[in-house]
């Protein structure tokens, strides 16, 4: 009698796994058509680090203090700066990331008094080098400026874009970043 | 539609040939999108509309591929089970009433024929794995065979019963006489056999177990046996294999369909008799893809104890059952 019980019992609890999966067949799919349609990019994604413009002048805010290059434990992270003419203070004129270094700690972060730095939403960094993963965030962030002074001027003839695109960049003075950190 | 009679079997062999051949490739494409579809995924979506394409795609690419036979098997055998597999459904389908008049050859021992020809398929699968001479086709051989045995004693214990009631086993005649409204097919006939319920979900999990669907596919038990039976074969050694797969879920439903479902009868009573034999047939088949993309995988033991114990036992009580309530009322 308690096999049959049992028996009975595991019946109907196969009848409500067939009841489960009736019910998503008929939902809708949740899959992600990845190449056609771009992924919704949480809010606390972790790409590698970007500079962050004044929304004012749209300028850099980094007044390169080099407080997260001293920060950064994988010294992955190069910053010049250089006091133009009339202005109070330093700007920004080399920032180079070596991305094959950093891990996305975030000390670099921490350590911006004046949050000039920001993780980016940037997913697609597949390179064929290690080259293309040692960026300049400072030409990257001027890119983004064209590209944006273009998009609202769409209709005036712009200054045409230069050929060269952010983020490949290779120069000897990373190289010798890297050596360094290789010799540690 | 009188043709002389050649002439109609060979139109209708053609046909059959083709109407396996669609429906492997086409049930194929509706299993993976089905299976997307009950884990909300999208299936095949990039080869034609919806993926309607996929299947031709497919199989262009498995005819293309090389035919490879490894040195150690029985060359003989290992080339005879692929045909093995596919013709006793082809032969099987030829009895099959799909109307009134629509039928290859209306043998008046059609269900006897469906079932002798249905376990040439346990034969089949055991030789594949025999030739193969790899040790994981061997032990999917042993457990196609213990199976299959395992599960065709409750499977004709069930069609006894339909037979008690029906007293014939052509096909048709079983159909014709559940005629009229749908209380009349013998799924419904609780004053013949109390128990008609169960015995078709009897004869429809032995069904399942018969053709080595999911969840009782340990012949092709993946994360354990690699592929099986089927280890060893490339190419369209391994499509056939597939063709046959699906041929035989579609002789299993279509049989179900006639014993139980009431093969073309209409239950209202419009549209032709095809219609309504396919609609029944495709419904099975979908129970049966639903049904694997529901349950694990069973062990092996409580496959073989599911039978022995539960199944055999409780078709025997409809056996006796059916037996008293005819000689009663």
């Amino acid at each position: 009698m308690k096999s049959a019980r049992e028996f009975w019992k595991g019946c109907l609890s196969l009848w409500a796994g067939m009841r489960v999966t009736l019910r998503e067949f008929f939902k809708p799919p949740v899959t992600e058509q990845y190449p056609y349609e771009a992924p919704v990019i949480p809010p606390r994604f972790r790409g590698h680090i970007e500079l962050v413009r004044d929304p004012k002048t749209g300028e850099a805010i980094c007044f390169a203090c080099k407080a997260c290059e001293k920060a950064c434990p994988s010294d992955c992270i190069v910053v010049e700066g250089e006091k133009k003419p009339g202005a109070k203070r330093k700007s920004v004129t080399v920032f180079k990331l070596d991305f094959t270094k950093c891990s996305l700690c975030g000390s670099c972060i921490e350590a911006c008094k004046s949050g000039a730095i920001r993780f980016s939403k940037d997913y697609n960094l597949a390179g064929f080098t290690k080259e293309d993963f040692i960026m300049d965030l400072f030409k990257r962030l001027e890119e983004e400026a064209r590209q944006q002074a273009a998009n609202e001027h769409a209709v005036s003839p712009a200054v045409p874009p230069p050929a060269e695109t952010a983020g490949t960049v290779k120069t000897p003075d990373v190289v010798v970043v890297e050596v360094e950190g290789q010799g540690r | 539609m009188n043709l002389p009679e050649p002439i109609r079997l060979v139109a209708f062999l053609v046909g059959l040939m083709a109407f396996v051949g669609f429906n492997a490739a086409y049930l194929v494409w509706a299993e993976r999108k089905g299976s997307g579809r009950f884990q909300r995924r999208l299936g095949p979506t990039e080869v034609g509309f919806a993926g309607l394409l996929q299947p031709i795609a497919d199989s262009i690419k498995l005819l293309t591929k090389q035919l490879l036979v490894p040195p150690t098997v029985d060359g003989l055998l290992f080339r005879a089970a692929p045909l093995l597999v596919i013709i006793p459904a082809m032969v099987s389908l030829a009895v099959i009433p799909f109307s009134e008049n629509l039928v290859a050859r209306d043998l008046h021992l059609g269900l006897l024929v469906v079932f002798s020809f249905g376990s040439i398929h346990v034969l089949a699968v055991m030789l594949a794995g025999w030739a193969s001479r790899n040790k994981y086709a061997i032990i999917s051989a042993a457990r196609v065979v213990s199976q299959n045995v395992a599960y065709e004693i409750p499977m004709l214990l069930v069609v006894i019963t339909i037979l008690m009631t029906t007293n014939t086993t052509s096909l048709s005649e079983i159909v014709q006489k559940q005629a009229g409204p749908f209380w009349h097919w013998n799924i419904f006939r609780l004053d013949q056999n109390p128990l008609a319920p169960v015995t078709f979900l009897v004869f429809y999990i032995c069904m399942l177990a018969e053709t080595n669907r999911a969840p009782f596919d340990m012949a092709e038990a993946e994360s354990e046996l690699v592929a099986g039976a089927i280890t060893e074969y490339s190419g369209m050694g391994f499509g056939v294999f597939f063709i046959g797969e699906y041929a035989n879920v579609l002789v299993g439903c279509a049989l179900a369909t006639l014993l139980f479902l009431g093969g073309w009868q209409s239950p209202i009573g419009v549209l032709p008799g095809a219609f309504w034999f396919l609609l029944k047939m495709y419904v099975l088949i979908f129970a049966v893809m639903w049904v694997r993309w529901t349950f694990p995988r069973t062990q092996f033991y409580t496959l073989l104890n599911l039978s022995w114990k539960v199944l055999i036992p409780i078709s025997l009580g409809t056996l006796v059952l059916t037996a008293i309530t005819l000689k009663l009322f």
